[in-house]
């Protein structure tokens, strides 16, 4: 039995605009000790489903259906109480900007103990000892001191390694990090996820990694599952991921990486277009706006996800066939058909500045926001 | 923080001089009814009035004047005696504070007890039918004028012209704390009642938008990601945020309501600085108004630097 099964998991929020579907319909699996990558762009839904195993996309107007079973026992139908003793106890969080995630007028010490003590019936000397404990492990340096520090007294990095120290605090089986290393500077991230790399091997703890950058998985996880627009559309091995992509977006997104071997002039081809939204999907095939091979039938016909033939565990859905995929994945690589972004998508493409806020509202689940404040 | 209390100090004896100077400037450019005239009673003669302006100092230049005022202010911390009765600025305006203080410390009191559970209740439930009534009745509460609602609240619930429930004590019955408590407090529920509607209307609409603003942050997610129970997590994380700008508008409220609640002290014939310095500006009284308003830019002043000094305390990422 795999740790955390997730089965059809739909997350639709009821906003003044209509339905705004952020999941609709997945399913992986992540088993004990393992790592998924689950990547995506900004509201392809990646966060929002994460947030829904750790039952904090219950709201009024959210509606979850689905199954998410964590060690056996059924999330979604576990009360509001039920699902606390799980969530910083079982399941642990860590999330994107680590200086707004933790509490300004608190010690860092103090936080961690909080975290402690809320599962644990400990007293306030063993939870701190445990404290200062977890941030040396994390490798703050002079645990004792910085213990007594406030966030803001600390760097970026330091402010995430935190986060990482209270999140393992009480030994979870599972670590969902969400986009732990956008906020961070270029050479912390690599730190951050060598550390999570070696916490995950000491306590033998299940990740979910969740980012818009291959790269930040490419090493880490076992397994990537490719979101779009609220759905998986590939879910393959990493290295499946990487050496026989079979979706056009997956395509998209490894084209868009730089890479330190190709020449300093060769253009990195961006993805078309925008993210569809989620109230008024396309129809057929929820990428067909932005695919550069879209076909006329592929506006009509809905994929989904299904094995890749020959390909252990390699799941994709889309509707070009498997030959035709790989075909043209091969020419790709080899540069004989360089991928064109189409122009009719390309006028489509917002300016820099749209693609900004997109980005800032990446984390939370967007349609909490559009019924706030009433009055 | 030393040196940034001394330095906020002397800015503000700097600002007290300003104050005091154009309160002076206003008082002689403004038109106003001639003290003098006033003091002498009825049917004066010219002789008296001219006697009465050389005594009080009126004869010489408005400078001349402001810088005798200003020579015993700081020299011998002399307030200035009333043109109307001659007694001592200070004297009087220590006479008057216990009545101020009373009020606005005893209104403070009722509009943060009412004002906070409602705000945090409201923000809590928002929305529902509770959030919808209270947010309403704060509308109302802020819309409605002071003296309109100190009338009204006299002529429903006071002992004497009760229509409703005569039940507190009406206007003009103050008596000091130190003479008889009891009275002291009966006499004052109604007053703080009525200052503290429309106060309380503001502070629970201003903490529910805080609060609904704090509970969207991220690091409440996180208190949430922990496994905290929500009462935890709305008092020991939000209310934490939420709470200190709260501090701040306090502080000076306070400090305004210490320079003289006039509409309330005049509506409940409260004998306080307002009462004090609304009469004075009627007799054109300068030295008291000069007391009183000074009184009211000192308290303010304050307010404002102590409010600063226990920000430093409250959130860990303000130093000075």
């Amino acid at each position: 039995m795999a740790l955390l099964e997730i089965d059809n998991l739909s997350v639709h929020f009821e906003t003044d605009d209509g339905i705004v579907k952020a999941v609709d319909g997945i399913s992986y699996t992540v088993d004990r000790g393992q790592t998924l990558g689950i990547v995506g762009e900004s509201g392809s839904g990646k966060s929002v489903s994460s947030l829904t195993v750790m039952g904090l996309s219950r709201s009024r107007n959210a509606r979850i259906s689905g199954s998410i079973k964590f060690d056996g026992k059924e999330l979604l139908t576990s009360s509001d109480d039920e699902l606390r003793k799980i969530r910083g106890n079982d399941i642990a969080m860590i999330f994107q900007d680590p200086l707004s995630s933790l509490h300004p007028f608190y010690k860092v010490g103090a936080q961690i103990v909080e975290a402690v003590r809320t599962h644990r019936n400990v007293s306030k000397q063993q939870a701190y000892d445990r404290a200062i404990e977890m941030l040396g492990l994390v490798g703050i340096p002079e645990p004792r001191k910085r213990a007594e520090s406030y966030p803001h007294e600390f760097s970026g990095g330091m402010r995430q390694r935190a986060m990482i120290a209270m999140a393992l605090a009480n030994d979870p089986k599972l670590l969902i990090a969400d986009e732990p290393t956008t906020a961070l500077d270029v050479t912390v991230q690599a730190q951050i996820l060598e550390l999570i790399e070696r916490l995950q091997s000491e306590f033998d703890t299940a990740v979910v990694v969740i980012t818009h950058d291959l790269g930040v998985v490419a090493e880490m996880a076992d397994e990537i599952a490719v979101m779009y627009a609220g759905r998986i559309v590939e879910h393959a091995k990493t290295d499946t991921i990487f050496a026989g992509p079979e979706h056009p977006y997956t395509w998209g997104l490894l084209s868009s990486i730089p890479k330190l071997d190709s020449p300093r002039d060769e253009e990195l081809v961006p993805i078309a277009g925008r993210p569809p939204s989620l109230i008024n999907l396309p129809g057929g095939c929820s990428f067909h706006p932005r695919c550069p091979y879209v076909k006329p039938a592929h506006m009509k016909t809905d994929p989904t996800l299904e094995p890749v033939a020959g390909s252990d565990g390699h799941k994709v859905a889309c509707l070009l066939a498997h030959e035709t995929r790989q075909k043209l994945w091969r020419e790709l690589r080899e540069g004989t058909a360089p991928v064109e972004a189409r122009a009719d998508v390309m006028q489509d493409a917002p300016p820099p500045e749209a693609i900004e806020a997109l980005e800032e509202t990446e984390g939370r689940p967007a349609p909490t926001t559009v019924e706030e404040q009433p009055s | 923080m030393v040196t940034y209390i001394i330095r906020r100090l002397l800015w503000a004896i700097l600002l007290l001089f300003v104050v005091s100077f154009i309160t002076f400037v206003m008082f002689i450019l403004l038109p106003s009814a001639d003290p003098a005239v006033l003091r002498a009673g009825r049917q004066p003669t010219p002789e008296l009035i001219a006697a009465i302006r050389e005594n009080l100092g009126l004869d010489k230049p408005w400078y001349v004047q402001y810088l005798i005022y200003m020579r015993d202010l700081v020299l011998h911390f002399d307030f200035g005696y009333s043109y109307q009765n001659n007694v001592a600025v200070k004297e009087t305006i220590f006479d008057r504070l216990p009545a101020t203080v009373s009020l606005a410390v005893g209104g403070a009191v009722v509009w943060l007890l009412i004002g906070i559970p409602i705000g945090i209740i409201s923000a809590i439930k928002r929305g529902t039918i509770l959030d919808r009534a209270a947010m309403g009745f704060a509308l109302l509460a802020i819309s409605a004028p002071v003296y309109w609602v100190g009338l009204v609240s006299i002529y429903l619930f006071s002992k004497d012209l009760g229509k409703l429930a005569p039940i507190f004590q009406g206007s003009g019955q103050y008596t000091p704390f130190t003479e008889d408590p009891i009275a002291w407090a009966s006499a004052l529920i109604l007053p703080w009642l009525v200052l503290a509607t429309a106060f309380a209307a503001i502070y629970a609409r201003f903490l529910r938008a805080n609060l609904l603003d704090v509970m969207g942050e991220d690091y409440i997610r996180t208190a949430r990601a922990k496994g905290l129970g929500e009462r935890r997590v709305v008092f020991k994380h939000g209310l934490r945020s939420a709470i200190t700008p709260i501090v701040t508008i306090f502080g000076l409220d306070l400090g305004i309501l210490i320079g003289g609640a006039i509409l309330t002290e005049t509506v409940f014939n409260i004998p306080g600085i307002g009462r004090l310095a609304f009469d004075a500006i009627q007799k054109s009284d300068l030295p008291i108004v000069q007391g009183t308003v000074l009184i009211a830019a000192f308290a303010v002043i304050m307010a404002n630097l102590i409010v600063d000094i226990l920000y430093a305390f409250l959130d860990p990422r303000v130093r000075y």
